[in-house]
């Protein structure tokens, strides 16, 4: 019979979390002798009809309790840093990740590899690269969790969500919806393959692509007429997009927004929401014409656009 | 045994007196009463019925868990079991139980009242009660619902094929009730004490009612509102949670989770207060540090408001709302943790008894603690990161509300039944179901929290293989724990025609309730007591003292 | 001093302790009716700093005329409302009766206004839903259905208060109310005050906005 008590940890930050866990239980059973033993005692030993000394007698009360509720709190707020410094670390990705992009539509993952590669509820990623996921809900809640890797983040419709982890392990894990989404909630799995390096390259190659992410997203475009207004259009004032992403751009309003995955979105399903300074309200709503999918491949697209040449460079090259 | 009871009297008449019982036996004296005492029972006849169908929804789906395939029911129905289960046993068992039934019986007499300040609105309560409780039984019988208890928007509100706004209504609609029985409460205290009795001379069960009742009637108000915004997104097709209009799902579950983190407060707090009584009582002393858990009853009402996105740390708030709600959470347990603690102290010197109520207060004791710890793996949001959605949560909470609630619910229902019915239950059948349910509850529960680190989601039909030993043991578990809740149905039932009769104090408790005949008369006491001292006036040592005293003294004693 | 008319209920003790109960109660239930709108306005918040301008423009198309009638009709009636108190306490039967019917002639104006407002609403498409308004942003249609909904549940409580009056009146009209117990009028007034209030902040949010917007 087999009683695993741990799943398989695939990470060093899953490592970081079962530390977290085990001293966690630690305390748990600390306290419990705490309590757990001077009331069994005190049951034996002032039972009714046991002989015992059960003379009033004058605690200092106000210390006692004063005393059991600060060292819970200094307990307490020990736990609360080492679960922040936890958190800290798995919510915050580190720099130079590659970017995976995930859809989570009921019942099922799509995944699209920046080379190109789909896939529907497996994700191979190579050992050793620090991997961010872009995630998109196409309808309602979803949650990405891969218990080995001891992470989750939920998937929601209106926004992207990242997630990042770093796999030290080869093998074949876990993955798991876990926000109920309807019917098939359970049956929205799959696994996540870390394959070696070299053979994560290989798989890339194999099977048909239609060409990388940034690729599609350029078909797309070109085909819905964003370059019609947005590239050196004579008729419509539109913001240029090349070297954009990143980027700090003035709003209307006044205040200042980092031009993210999410701000991309936006701009493209609600254009009124924040229009860049000295631009109007002119873009017209692609809500409905564009799925999450293809909406990854847009996001993909004008993040790769070079930010434009400046003129009086070219004046020297001439 | 000291009283501080002053000037009321035993009645001892010659042939039966009139008690609230039989003062008018017809079905309308019944359903058009204000005496809190039968509305008291009529709310626990209503709670029996949404209860048994939401176990029986909880057996259904541990049986089908008991394999990893989902080959029982459809996905489909194990999701609407799951749903019923969770909103049949939350708003129309579990909110209720404690107050409703023990809190509507007991607070008049526990204060020197006749009745609560507004008897009428307390009737008024329970139909409103009921309303809701029918249109979500139509709910339940015409199909069910799917969204779980939670409701997360876009799902209930967009995509749901089940009847979501016949359950929401229902909920919407008791909640009015929860918050008459608060409001009556919060009156009731504060107005109908007996004289004497101030603040700091009250039993702690009306600390923690009083606490209770305000998180009733500031928090469902904000539920009740945010399922009506949900509801009409879902009949008009258009509302404030849709992201095609740029609205935020994730606001739903701020205001979602606004009302429900304090009602799980509203789940607790009621047991603690009973736990008070009873570990007294049975201990023959003194509650060690009345002020401090008087005002922890307080403390946790308070913070309980200020924790909500501890359930949303990886829902899509920011990492430094996590970071605050995390701290204010761990500060929340620290009452909770105090209480514990008094409790044991308590204990020390005692003269223990081990009569059923103090075996479920013992069994409070030991199965809170485990789930109040568990919360803290839950606050650490680095690792709730792993564990939440998972049934690590699932076993957290049910060693809460069940391990602690109910167990609390069922202490006071066996230490307040001679007052209520004027008969005693059987001890020993008592004291074996108290440890049947003990073994069952941790069967069921414990490797649920094994599961959850493994990483099996809730909610889920079917499950990875490797999940089905501690599943299985779960089920297990649970058929163990229906017979322990099943014994005491079945005997206090026996009880009412064939259990002993009782007499005013069979636990020789102090408090004014038990000063008054078993069951008492309509109007509670003859004369309305007066107060001169603190609560729990025992004697450890006076007790054994009089035990161990030679039977003729102790004949002439009594 | 007079024989108060109602009878001191069985719960209670003596009358000042029953006039307590009831007063704290009322202001308990006021409490929960906060926390009522609370999360409507809770979510207003959320949306208005999220999309300011959006809520301007939608903002625009409220009738600014109709608002301020009504608010103009909410104080006055809070007046009105105050004076029958006050004519209660006196043991003046006759100036409460008026006054609480003048109070309640300006909540049925109130809500006759509102169904005037709410019928040119609906004629100008301002009903969230596939035949919204042209030429808005969507997020402005999050305004308008919080617009529907905030108004909407406030006009049931002004209704709810129309009645409560109403059955105030019809009492005072029977002599049941003096200087020694006018306690239901009182709670009433409360009641009413507190639906005032809610417009208050009603008015601003919802009619005004647009003044400030870019």
């Amino acid at each position: 019979m087999n009683f695993p008590l741990f799943p398989d940890e695939a990470s060093a930050a899953a490592r970081q979390t079962d530390y977290l866990y085990c001293a966690l239980i630690g305390v748990s059973l600390v306290t419990m002798a705490v309590v757990f033993v001077p009331i069994v005692i005190f049951l034996f030993k002032y039972r009714r009809g046991k002989k015992a000394d059960r003379s009033p007698v004058h605690l200092p009360e106000m210390k006692i309790e004063i005393t059991w509720t600060i060292i819970p709190m200094i307990i307490f707020t020990g736990l609360f840093a080492w679960g922040t410094e936890v958190f800290w670390n798995v919510e915050r990705p580190p720099a130079n990740a590659m970017e995976i992009d995930v859809v989570g539509k009921q019942w099922m993952w799509k995944i699209q590899h920046p080379e190109g590669k789909r896939e529907i509820d497996e994700l191979h990623v190579p050992l050793g690269r620090t991997v961010k996921l872009l995630l998109a809900s196409q309808d309602v809640i979803h949650s990405f969790f891969l218990p080995e890797f001891r992470i989750k983040q939920d998937v929601v419709p209106g926004r992207y969500t990242t997630l990042w982890f770093k796999a030290n392990k080869l093998g074949t894990f876990h993955l798991f919806c876990s926000e109920y989404c309807g019917t098939h909630h359970s049956a929205m799995i799959g696994h996540v393959i870390v394959m070696k390096p070299a053979a994560y390259e290989a798989w890339l190659t194999q099977g048909e692509t239609s060409g990388t992410l940034a690729q599609s997203g350029e078909r797309l475009y070109r085909e819905l007429g964003c370059s019609g207004c947005h590239e050196n259009s004579t008729i419509v004032h539109a913001p240029p997009l090349g070297g954009i992403f990143g980027k700090s751009v003035p709003l209307q309003t006044g205040q200042f927004v980092t031009v993210d995955e999410g701000y991309i979105r936006d701009s493209i399903l609600l254009p009124a929401k924040d229009i860049a300074a000295g631009y109007t309200n002119d873009m017209p709503s692609f809500q409905g014409r564009v799925n999450e999918e293809q909406l990854q491949q847009l996001v993909a697209y004008i993040k790769s656009l070079p930010a434009p040449v400046p003129n009086n460079s070219i004046q020297e090259a001439k | 045994m000291n009283t501080t009871v002053e000037s009321s009297e035993i009645f001892v008449p010659a042939r039966e007196p009139k008690t609230y019982l039989t003062e008018g036996r017809t079905l309308k004296s019944w359903l058009l009463t204000t005496d809190h005492k039968r509305i008291g029972l009529l709310y626990l006849y209503s709670l029996l019925v949404y209860f048994t169908i939401a176990a029986i929804a909880a057996a259904l789906m541990r049986l089908e868990l008991i394999t990893p395939a989902g080959d029982m029911v459809t996905s489909e129905t194990y999701n609407k079991l799951f749903t019923i289960h969770g909103t049949l046993m939350v708003w129309f068992f579990l909110i209720p139980s404690i107050p409703a039934v023990l809190g509507n019986f007991v607070i008049p007499m526990m204060i020197g009242a006749r009745d609560v300040a507004f008897p009428r609105l307390n009737l008024l309560s329970w139909y409103i009660f009921n309303i809701g409780g029918s249109l979500a039984l139509y709910s339940v019988l015409f199909g069910g619902v799917d969204t779980g208890w939670t409701f997360y928007t876009p799902y209930s509100s967009t995509y749901a094929n089940s009847h979501v706004i016949a359950m929401a209504a229902g909920i919407f609609i008791a909640g009015f009730g929860t918050i008459l029985t608060g409001l009556n409460f919060i009156i009731t205290i504060h107005k109908l004490r007996a004289p004497g009795m101030t603040w700091f001379r009250m039993p702690l069960f009306l600390w923690s009612m009083y606490s209770t009742s305000v998180i009733m009637v500031l928090a469902t108000p904000v539920l009740a509102m945010t399922l009506a915004l949900m509801s009409i997104e879902r009949i008009w097709g258009v509302g404030v949670f849709d992201p095609k209009l740029g609205g935020d799902p994730v606001l739903f579950q701020h205001l979602f989770w606004f009302y429900s983190h304090p009602a799980v407060y509203i789940m607790i707090l009621p047991g603690m207060g009973v736990v008070s009584e009873l570990i007294t009582c049975f201990s023959r002393k003194q509650i060690f540090g009345y002020h401090f858990v008087a005002f922890a009853s307080v403390a946790i009402a308070v913070l309980g408001f200020l924790v909500w996105g501890h359930h949303m740390f990886v829902a899509g708030e920011s990492i430094y709302a996590g970071i605050v709600f995390s701290f204010l959470s761990y500060m929340v347990s620290v009452p909770s943790a105090i209480k514990v603690f008094n409790w044991t102290m308590t204990l020390y010197r005692g003269s223990i008894s081990f009569e059923t109520p103090m075996l479920y207060a013992l069994g409070f004791i030991g199965l809170f603690t485990v789930g109040g710890l568990t919360g803290l793996f839950l606050a650490a949001v680095g690792l709730d990161v792993h564990v939440t959605d998972t049934y690590f949560v699932v076993a957290h909470f049910h060693y809460i509300m069940v391990g602690g609630m109910v167990t609390a619910f069922m202490g006071g229902l066996h230490y307040w039944w001679p007052k209520i019915t004027g008969r005693m239950y059987p001890e020993k059948l008592g004291q074996l179901a108290a440890l049947i349910m003990y073994i069952g509850f941790n069967l069921t529960f414990f490797p649920q929290f094994i599961l959850g680190y493994l990483g099996m989601p809730r909610r889920y039909h079917a499950y990875a293989p490797e999940f089905q030993i501690y599943n299985v043991m779960s089920s297990a578990g649970a058929s163990i724990l229906g017979v322990g809740y099943l014994l005491p149905l079945i005997y206090f039932i026996w009880s009412l025609k064939h259990g002993k009769k009782a007499p005013a104090n069979p636990w020789n408790a102090t408090g004014l309730e038990w000063q008054t005949t078993s069951p008492p008369p309509k109007h509670n006491f003859k004369e309305t007591p007066v107060v001169t001292g603190p609560p729990y006036q025992y004697s450890a040592e006076e007790t054994e003292i009089a035990l161990h005293k030679p039977a003729k003294e102790q004949r002439a004693a009594s | 001093m007079n024989n108060p008319p109602t009878a001191l209920q069985d719960q209670f003790v003596e009358m000042p302790q029953q006039k307590e109960a009831a007063t704290l109660g009322m202001w308990t239930f006021l409490a929960t009716e906060v926390l009522f709108f609370g999360a409507m306005f809770m979510s207003y918040i959320t949306y208005r700093t999220a999309y300011p301008r959006a809520f301007a423009l939608a903002s625009h198309h409220t009738i600014l005329l109709f608002g301020t009638i009504n608010t103009a009709i909410l104080l006055t009636s809070s007046l009105t409302m105050a004076l029958a108190v006050q004519a209660a306490k006196e043991s003046n039967s006759r100036w409460l009766f008026r006054f609480l019917v003048a109070t309640v002639l300006f909540g049925v104006a109130f809500l006759g206004v509102k169904g005037l407002e709410y019928h040119q609403d609906i004629a100008d498409h301002l009903w969230p839903g596939p035949h919204f308004k042209s030429g808005l942003p969507p997020e402005a249609q999050i305004f308008w259905v919080l617009y529907w909904i905030m108004t909407g549940v406030h006009a049931l409580h002004v209704t709810v208060g129309i009645v409560l009056l109403s059955i105030m009146a019809l009492m005072a009209r029977r002599q049941k109310f003096s200087g020694a117990y006018y306690t239901p009028v009182e709670n009433s007034g409360l009641y009413w005050h507190f639906v005032d209030v809610i417009w208050i902040f009603l008015y601003p949010l919802l009619y005004l906005i647009h003044r400030y917007a870019a």
